[in-house]
């Protein structure tokens, strides 16, 4: 196999990305940072109401201002583009009212855009904005999923019966009767509030339609160029292999640069209307308003056991406010749906009853946002079973211990109808539990009790789907390629260009992927460039999203590797008249296997097979260049799993929260970088934190966004982090040769679930539980209120 | 957002720019550190004609210490304050509240006048102005006037800045010995805005409180003392208990309003956690 | 007497330092300095983030001192002098720091990486040690999306422990 060198860069290498030395000197070229000949900009004239009529529009004045080339509104552009219409069609009873570039007589969410002022700087642009006059007549505001679904609620698009976009049933087992002869219930109410990824840079393209050839060139900061070369030609008109979208470096993604935006897309229109280059990049405020959001759920959920914490049953009730439209491609079912089919996944149960309704309100639109639906499931079966365990007089590691799925009973199908095959339950578990040492930490926690100090230990252990396959987004409707491919290129002098259809927005895929090619070449990584995120250079692809880029794009790396390894040794193996068997390559030598000795170099081998074909044999065929992509037909995802474990500390008086320790264990399968792999766990942990103490969107009750500014929704910042430990168990994924799952999700799933069984485990003493998620000062202090009321009142508490 | 259009003018001299804003007629701003202005410009929340750069003003930089006064002018920045060794001797109280100000960036920016002319009432240095019994020094083509802090603040960023008016330097007297300066506030994040903070000038006779000045940050629209809260405390000995008298007292001083983040009454209750909180410290900090 | 400007100008000339060199133009007065940096000197290191001086991916250096580029116009550096990541990268100032976050992966977007590297810079440069939660505490004022700060605070750690064994 590989020797020293390519093994120290190769598979499993701990190695730093080679980008950061450019992104650490400034040199990062994100979409901001681009300029391309006459490019114009464009900034849009947003609704400043949830739900209005549009009595006129006056452009007349802005169309004059200094500056500007053209203002736009629905009736120039709307006609231009296919609207989008977000419906799952493998989702029987999905609907969604199809959505247009600009609102033409009615806006539906706060920040929908209205009109478009495309001007020779964002400044000149900005300043026309303001003189564009909207006539605005407010209408009645459906403001959260409750209201949308009340009798008699107004129902925001008339073509629909109602607002519920989707109503989803599933029932395993026989959970009625479960409950019924449960010894024990316990049943909750958990609320998430709006979230957003809030990715440091915001969302931005440049769109370049050149009208002498009908070419349309998009530099999109998204995370698939492959999908939006798609949505561009079909919904735009344009032939698909005239369209070519490239990502610039990104500064941050986390699934919300994964959706489709009306903005975007009508910026593209104004290119092809004006023939001219035109650059769209949100800023902050506009982000708020136009980003899409997530999480905005209300789940009642339940377990019934034995007293011998075997679990009999779950349920869970689950509705989500998706906003004013279904989120086309990405759709805005899939965090109810996970949430309800991953409930549980961990424990041996088989009776399970489940429900999600997504119903539409007057708010910008859900989409992608790391972890998707996952982090509810992890939240609402983590804390329910450490209540359980609780009530029952069970150390909660030790009810996981009795109650999680053992690998002698995979591969299996949970109730809720997850795969799971190599998942590694148990192996995370004790791995955690002596990381953590868990026995000194309870007595800790105890001993602090006494003092007055409240400590609260929580475990949350999650399945994670991981590298979707073509099963599940195929019969949705939604073009979405779940293939990654990779071409390599042996180049004249020895090295090796790789170019991927994988993106790369911080994660590390490009160096990942440049590891897998120095493996399974026997070259240095030193050797190998690597470039992705070109719609019109690679095989066609996904891109990186939803925790796939190395398990699918690497899985492609490896085996176009293997092929370009094949084509070198047979070359090789021409001009020195050695069979091609004999052969191997090792830190960038072809050497003789039998003798270790080198045979003739990769340079020598690139210099004749490109330069000096007249000295190979007449029906030779050289073929230095190979690609290969790859895609698991059958597979709905790569499961993949891990275990959290957070301290935290809550103060009683104040209801301030500190996270004092935080650790991971997971089992992404086979770990190409350790040291990348860590760093995202890390990063997504911190996100997850976030989401339970600081992040939420506030609205009023007439769905008016309050705190959008960054002084306002509260993203960690490092003083309120903790250190964080990180460790890994591989089960290889057993289908592919790489054996990588995905882990872009896990930190934020598994931090999510642990933080919320930690505050409530710290909250024991007091009878206490918060359950409304970011657990602010005042959430805490209210459940602490509520439980010292209760008792005081004498009034026995849910499920008792 | 890119800020509106407008003009600017960085004056040669402090009576060039009194100049200057007397000129332009209430359509001039004047900047200092701007950490404050500029947002609120980049955010297109006002539309200033003309900004005064008033930054670099050495009229308005000196720093003294005479006759048991300290005066800092008015374009000292907030790190500056933070690293004062005569700040830290006199003023202590500024020394613990300068590094909850923002972070160190806008510290390196940021000016003591403008932070008072801003008067946020979540503001850190406002409070301790009136905490500390400060004197403001405002200047203006028509001379100069002295102000009380204390009379300075007069509602929601409302001060008794005169059109064309300007802070020169802030007078404090310096705390005496026998009297102890506790600063805290509660906030999601550090750098944040308070939630809820107090500044406190206290005297104490071992764990007895003998004399209070507590100015609250976050709760109320002004900075101003608590008289009643102020008054309840004499006479307490630390560790404060629950009182009933207390809780009256703070509730006459405190009625903050329910915001979306936070009800009224939460951020009464804080109040009352982090005054017993900070008395408490004083306190133990007296016995040590 | 002569008489003086009293209404100001909505171009202003400047003279200042930047990355050492002399910078001598014309600058809109609305226009803020990373905005000048990024598009009339292309210097595009330095990163808007919101614009409301809140996630200091914006931040450079005046006169020596961490500064938000968005927050400062950049008709206010007249007389001063500034410095970007650019510069600090080509005079070595950051080289250090640099290796230390590329060896931990202490960057993964790089968004807000100039911003750390700044920050960390200034609070380094007292020479004082620093305990692990005065780093976490200095560098709060630049948002992280991406990393979770960990790697961060053990890059600038790591730096503070080599030259204070020097």
């Amino acid at each position: 196999m590989s020797h020293s060198a390519s093994q120290a860069t190769g598979i499993g290498a701990r190695i730093p990305r080679r980008e950061l030395k450019r992104l650490l000197s400034g040199h990062g070229r994100y979409i901001d940072d681009i300029k391309l000949p006459r490019m114009l900009h464009a900034y849009f004239v947003r609704s400043p109401h949830p739900h209005a009529r549009i009595a006129s529009v006056d452009i007349e004045a802005a169309r004059r201002a200094p500056g500007v080339a053209a203002v736009l509104i629905a009736s120039d552009i709307n006609s231009r583009c296919e609207p989008f219409v977000g419906v799952a069609l493998h989702r029987p009873g999905h609907r969604s009212a199809p959505q247009r570039l600009l609102a033409a007589d009615r806006a539906v969410w706060q920040g929908q855009p209205v009109a478009v002022v495309i001007a020779d700087s964002r400044a000149e642009a900005e300043d026309a904005a303001e003189l564009v006059s909207i006539d605005w007549q407010p209408l009645p505001v459906v403001g959260d999923q409750l209201q949308a679904i009340a009798p008699g609620a107004p129902t925001i698009h008339p073509e629909l019966a109602d607002n519920v976009a989707f109503d989803f049933l599933l029932e395993k087992g026989e959970p009625a009767k479960a409950f019924a002869e449960a010894d024990l219930v316990i049943e909750e109410e958990l609320r998430f509030e709006r979230q957003m990824a809030m990715t440091l840079e915001a969302r931005g393209l440049i769109a370049d339609f050149d009208p002498s050839d009908g070419t349309l060139t998009v530099i999109h900061a998204h995370q698939s160029p492959f999908q939006m070369q798609d949505v561009f030609s079909r919904h735009l008109h344009i032939p698909e292999h005239k369209v070519r979208v490239t990502a610039p470096d990104i500064g941050g993604a986390f699934g919300m640069k994964l959706n489709i935006y009306s903005d975007e897309m009508a910026t593209v229109v104004a290119s092809m209307m004006l023939g001219r280059p035109v650059k769209f990049c949100a800023d902050r405020l506009e982000s708020f308003v136009s980003d899409a959001q997530a999480r905005d759920h209300r789940i009642k959920c339940r377990i019934a056991l034995k007293k011998t914490g075997e679990i009999l049953a779950m349920e869970m009730d689950d509705i989500g406010a998706v906003g004013a439209y279904g989120m086309p491609l990405r759709f805005n079912v899939a965090e109810g749906m996970m949430a309800i089919t991953i409930m549980g996944a961990p424990y041996s149960f088989e009776n399970y009853k489940a429900r999600t309704r997504s119903v539409y309100v007057n708010k910008n639109l859900i989409g992608m946002y790391r972890g998707v639906g996952m982090p509810l499931a992890c939240i609402a079966t983590e804390l329910l079973t450490d209540l359980a365990a609780d009530k029952l007089g069970i150390d909660t590691v030790e009810f996981k211990r009795r109650t999680y799925r053992p690998k002698s009973s995979l591969p299996c199908v949970t109730p809720g109808g997850q795969r799971l095959e190599t998942v590694s339950f148990h192996e995370c578990l004790e791995k955690l539990v002596a990381m953590i040492d868990y026995d000194a930490l309870r007595k800790e926690q105890s001993e602090m009790g006494k003092r007055g100090v409240y400590r609260g230990i929580g475990i949350a252990t999650f399945c994670e789907q991981t590298a979707y396959g073509p099963p599940y987004y195929g019969p949705s409707g939604a073009p979405i390629s779940t293939q990654d491919g990779c071409t390599l290129r042996l180049e004249p002098s020895g090295s090796v260009r790789c170019i991927t259809s994988l993106t790369d927005q911080g994660q590390g895929t490009l160096t990942s992927v440049a590891q897998i090619v120095a493996d399974s070449l026997g070259i240095s990584i030193d050797q190998v460039s690597v470039s992705g995120g070109d719609s019109s250079i690679s095989p066609y692809g996904g891109g990186a999203w939803a925790s796939r880029g190395t398990a699918v794009g690497g899985e492609a790396a490896l085996r176009a590797g293997e092929m370009l390894k094949q084509n070198i040794l047979a070359l090789a193996g021409t001009i020195t008249q050695t069979p091609t068997h004999a052969l191997d390559i090792v830190e960038g030598q072809v050497v003789n296997i039998r003798t270790g000795q080198p045979v003739i170099s990769l340079a020598e081998v690139g210099r004749i097979g490109y330069f000096r074909q007249d000295t190979l044999p007449r029906d030779y065929d050289t073929q230095l260049s190979v690609s290969a992509s790859f895609v698991a037909n059958d597979k709905l995802y790569y499961m993949a799993n891990g275990v959290q474990a957070s301290y935290v500390e809550v103060d009683y008086d104040t209801g301030f929260i500190k996270i004092l320790g935080q650790w991971a264990v997971d089992d992404c399968g086979r770990v190409i970088n350790p040291l990348l792999v860590e760093e995202q766990v890390r990063g997504g942990i911190v996100q997850g934190i976030g989401a339970v103490l600081f992040e939420e969107c506030v609205y009023s009750e007439d769905a008016n966004l309050l705190n959008g500014t960054m002084a306002d929704y509260l993203v960690p910042m490092s003083n309120e982090m903790p250190d964080i430990v990180v460790a890994h168990v591989e089960t290889p994924e057993t289908s592919t040769k790489l054996g990588a799952k995905g882990i872009g999700e896990a930190g934020l799933i598994g931090a999510m679930g642990s933080v919320w069984v930690a505050v409530n485990d710290a909250l024991k003493p007091l009878g206490a539980k918060v359950l409304h998620q970011p657990f602010t000062p005042e959430r805490v202090l209210d459940a602490i209120a509520r439980a010292r009321d209760s008792k005081r009142d004498g009034q026995v508490q849910r499920g008792d | 957002m890119k800020s509106r259009n407008f003009r600017y003018i960085r004056p040669a001299s402090l009576a060039h720019a009194y100049q200057i804003l007397t000129e332009a007629n209430g359509e001039a701003v004047p900047v200092a550190g701007g950490q404050s202005l500029l947002a609120g410009l980049n955010m297109r929340l006002s539309a200033p004609k003309l900004l005064v750069d008033i930054g670099d003003l050495r009229e308005l930089m000196h720093q003294s210490h005479l006759g048991g006064i300290v005066r800092l002018g008015a374009l000292t920045r907030h790190g500056d304050l933070l690293r004062s060794e005569l700040v830290r001797q006199h003023l202590p109280l500024l020394t613990q509240a300068a590094p909850h100000i923002g972070h160190i960036a806008i510290r390196n920016r940021g000016t003591l006048g403008g932070s008072l002319a801003y008067a946020d009432p979540a503001a850190e240095l406002p409070a301790c102005a009136v905490a500390l019994g400060a004197t403001l020094v405002l200047g203006s083509s028509a001379g100069e006037r002295e102000v009380k802090a204390e009379d300075f603040f007069k509602g929601l960023f409302e001060t008794d800045l005169r059109p064309a008016e300007l802070i020169v330097a802030v007078k404090f007297p310096v705390v005496q010995p026998g009297m102890a300066a506790g600063f805290a506030e509660l906030s999601r994040r550090h750098g944040d805005f308070a939630m809820v903070g107090l500044a406190a000038i206290v005297s104490m006779q071992r764990d007895r409180i003998d004399s209070a000045r507590l100015v609250y940050l976050g709760c109320i629209d002004r900075a101003k003392v608590a008289h009643a809260v102020s008054a309840a405390v004499v006479g307490l000995r630390a560790p404060l208990a629950v009182s009933a008298s207390f809780d009256e007292a703070i509730g006459q001083d405190l009625a903050p309003d329910d915001t979306p983040e936070m009800r009224g009454d939460t951020k009464l209750h804080l109040a009352k956690v982090l005054t017993r909180r900070v008395l408490n410290g004083l306190a133990e900090r007296a016995a040590a | 007497m002569s008489t003086r400007d009293l209404s100001g100008h909505e171009d202003i000339e400047i003279d200042a330092t930047l990355n050492g060199k002399p910078l001598k133009r014309r600058v809109k007065a609305r226009q803020h300095l990373a905005d000048f940096l990024r598009q009339e000197l292309e210097l595009t290191g330095t990163h808007l983030g919101c614009e409301h001086g809140i996630c200091g991916a914006c931040t450079v250096l005046i006169d020596g001192r961490t500064a938000r580029g968005c927050l400062t116009l950049a008709a206010q550096i007249s007389g001063k002098s500034v410095e970007t990541v650019e510069g600090l990268t080509e005079n070595g100032m950051l080289a250090e720091l640099q290796k230390e976050f590329i060896e931990r992966n202490a960057a993964q977007c790089g968004f807000c990486s100039s911003g750390m590297l700044l920050t960390a810079h200034e609070l380094l440069s007292s020479g004082d040690s620093l305990s692990r939660a005065d780093i976490r505490k200095g560098m709060s004022g630049n948002m992280c999306r991406c990393t979770g700060y960990h790697a961060i605070i053990d890059a600038v750690e790591a730096v503070m422990t080599t030259r204070a064994r020097r």
